[in-house]
């Protein structure tokens, strides 16, 4: 029996069409064809049928934080080959070269609606956002600064979990970020947790499902084990929506599905209770 | 044969040979008998040693997972003259996955609690293969706040592949279970250890893996993902097994090496299936060893340590 199947991006397959190629972009859910930079401006939602392309980590700055405000922390930390795993260097600098990004995570200090938080953003395009050293390490560090800083600390989650070529050091990043978030939770600082799509695995078992308010996005897949391993392990045929964002909120799971032209609103409004001062 | 594994046959061919020759000897002594008994005694020795020596990560993954190994109730058995089993999560139901108690450890008063595996079609079904739903998570939780309060030392006895992937488990939030228990053992006033008996099956392991010593049996494993899985990802079929166990480092000497475990417990030769009782007192006197360590620690010292072992977890780069 499988521990928990690690999807691939192979297996997202609706998500991966949706990426945009050239000017025009099919929405996967409607079939409308979107203007690029309609889309962009639309914060990547349909601008016909309001579904949520998935968005990168610095586009998911710049919808959220007030201008000027981001400053990112921690950039020069670099992914090393701790297993020696065969092809895993070279796969981490294709998706350096991909995305333009360091990592999976994008962290920094930042304001919304004026209220200083430190942010951890993960980035699905980079090795299906998952988390190896460095992305916990990441993470750990932007809870730790908030903890000392007597900030928020907000993360946004996309991922298949855990990172397999670093093994083990992938697993023990859930304990860290876990740990973190007591301290932080000691100390009564708040944590909001955004669900985003995808956010499986090692993720979900870990930071992502202990926000004092978790949040997710429309129709967002979000699950411990990938739905195919389920159906395979229970034979059984799946309730209609299993694992999504509405599924989540009917059984109690989350807080709110919050569309994402009301992210950076409702983030601040729900800080405004959770902050002293 | 029944129950062997490839590699241990051999093995298992000379003891039956040097069984029919000490019969013999019994029968009518003589010195050739006795030479025949002494050879074999010492080949077998040898090959015993040999084995245990050479086995790879995939063979010790067999051996992990092997239906004679003791599981954790056995432990219990041979190790507790008392064991009070306590049941549920007070919400949903109980999960015989993951039975828990107090019990009597040696001479020592502690809270146990691991996962729990079946030998036969019947007790799978109860235990569900160590695969534990959110009532396994939440009970386990549950009990380790009543050793705190009682100031009892918690043993983790870990064997699983894998939490659950079922629906059920996935309505009432498996993953939600899990990383509830990492965050709250961290804070847990009592000191803790962990020991991997079999299967360290990711995160659904580490649900009850967050200690002040975490240890492995010999042929025990951890890992992110099943060597299954990971060879299905990587070579697009599970056959690939066996190289997908050395890649992913999870035997005990090798997690030794990444710095993740505190210290292997040794297992019989030929592994704790070819005797249950010799297992059941190394893992006693590791675990007694571990925790009069830690009790000599006052209590925001061992909270502190905790932390900063696992935040030292991880390896990168910083240029
Ligand atoms: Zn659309």
């Amino acid at each position: 029996m499988p521990i928990f199947k690690k999807r691939t991006v192979d297996d997202l397959g609706e998500k991966k069409r949706d990426m945009p190629e050239g000017l025009w972009t099919k929405c996967p859910s409607c079939g409308e064809s979107l203007y690029e930079q309609a889309l962009v401006k639309n914060l990547r939602v349909c601008t016909h049928c309001g579904y949520h392309f998935t968005m990168s980590a610095p586009e998911r700055v710049a919808s959220l934080c007030d201008d000027g405000t981001f400053v990112e922390m921690d950039a020069t930390l670099n992914s090393v080959n701790p297993l020696g795993f065969k092809g895993y260097v070279e796969k981490v600098a294709a998706n350096q070269e991909k995305t333009g990004l360091g990592e999976a995570v994008l962290t920094g200090r930042g304001a919304i609606e004026s209220i200083p938080v430190l942010l951890a953003i993960m980035d699905f395009r980079f090795l299906g956002g998952s988390m190896g050293s460095v992305v916990g390490e990441k993470i750990t560090r932007a809870i730790e600064a908030a903890t000392a800083e007597g900030k928020a600390v907000i993360v946004f989650s996309s991922s298949g979990g855990a990172r397999m070529h670093e093994g083990i050091l992938s697993l023990m990043q859930m304990g860290k970020t876990s740990g973190a978030l007591a301290r932080h939770s000691e100390a009564r600082l708040p944590f909001i947790s955004v669900l985003t799509h995808p956010t499986t695995g090692g993720v979900t078992a870990s930071f992502a499902t202990l926000g004092d308010v978790i949040l997710a996005e429309p129709g967002c897949m979000i699950g411990f084990a990938g739905a195919r391993v389920v159906k395979e392990t229970t034979h059984a045929d799946l309730p209609k929506g299993f694992q999504t964002a509405e599924f989540m909120l009917q059984h109690g799971l989350l807080d709110r599905i919050v569309v994402r032209k009301d992210m950076r609103t409702t983030l601040a409004a729900l800080l405004r209770y959770m902050t002293r001062g | 044969m029944k129950n062997a594994l490839d590699f241990e046959v051999p093995l298992i061919k000379l003891r039956d040979e040097l069984d029919e020759a000490r019969r013999r000897h019994q029968l009518s002594p003589s010195n050739n008998t006795a030479t025949l008994v002494a050879e074999l005694e010492s080949r077998f020795h040898v090959m015993q040693q040999d084995i245990n020596r050479n086995l790879s990560p995939w063979e010790r993954v067999q051996i992990a997972r092997h239906v004679k190994r003791p599981f954790m109730l056995d432990y219990v058995k041979h190790i507790c003259p008392e064991f009070i089993e306590l049941h549920g999560d007070r919400h949903i139901g109980d999960d015989h996955a993951m039975p828990a108690g107090f019990a009597i450890w040696g001479d020592r008063k502690v809270l146990v609690v691991g996962h729990q595996k079946g030998r036969d079609t019947k007790e799978n079904l109860l235990r569900n293969f160590g695969s534990a739903h959110p009532e396994g998570y939440r009970k386990a939780m549950r009990l380790m706040r009543l050793a705190e309060k009682f100031g009892l030392p918690i043993v983790s006895l870990i064997d699983t592949p894998g939490a659950y992937p079922g629906v059920g488990a996935e309505e009432r939030n498996i993953a939600e279970a899990i990383a509830f228990n990492l965050r709250e053992m961290m804070t847990l006033r009592t000191p803790v250890v962990a020991v991997v008996i079999g299967e360290g099956g990711s995160g659904g392991a580490l649900g009850i893996g967050i200690a002040d010593r975490v240890l492995l049996l010999e042929n025990a494993y951890y890992s992110v993902i099943s060597p299954e899985g990971c060879a299905a990802i990587l070579w697009k079929h599970r056959q690939h097994a066996p190289e997908a166990a050395a890649a992913l480092k999870l035997s005990a000497q090798d997690l030794s090496q990444l710095g993740i475990i505190d210290g292997i417990i040794p297992e019989p030769a030929g592994g704790a299936h070819h005797s249950p009782s010799e297992a059941a007192i190394y893992l006693k006197e590791g675990v007694l060893k571990a925790i009069a360590e830690l009790e000599k620690l006052p209590i925001p010292t061992l909270l502190d340590q905790r932390y900063q072992k696992f935040r030292a977890y991880g390896q990168f780069t910083n240029s």
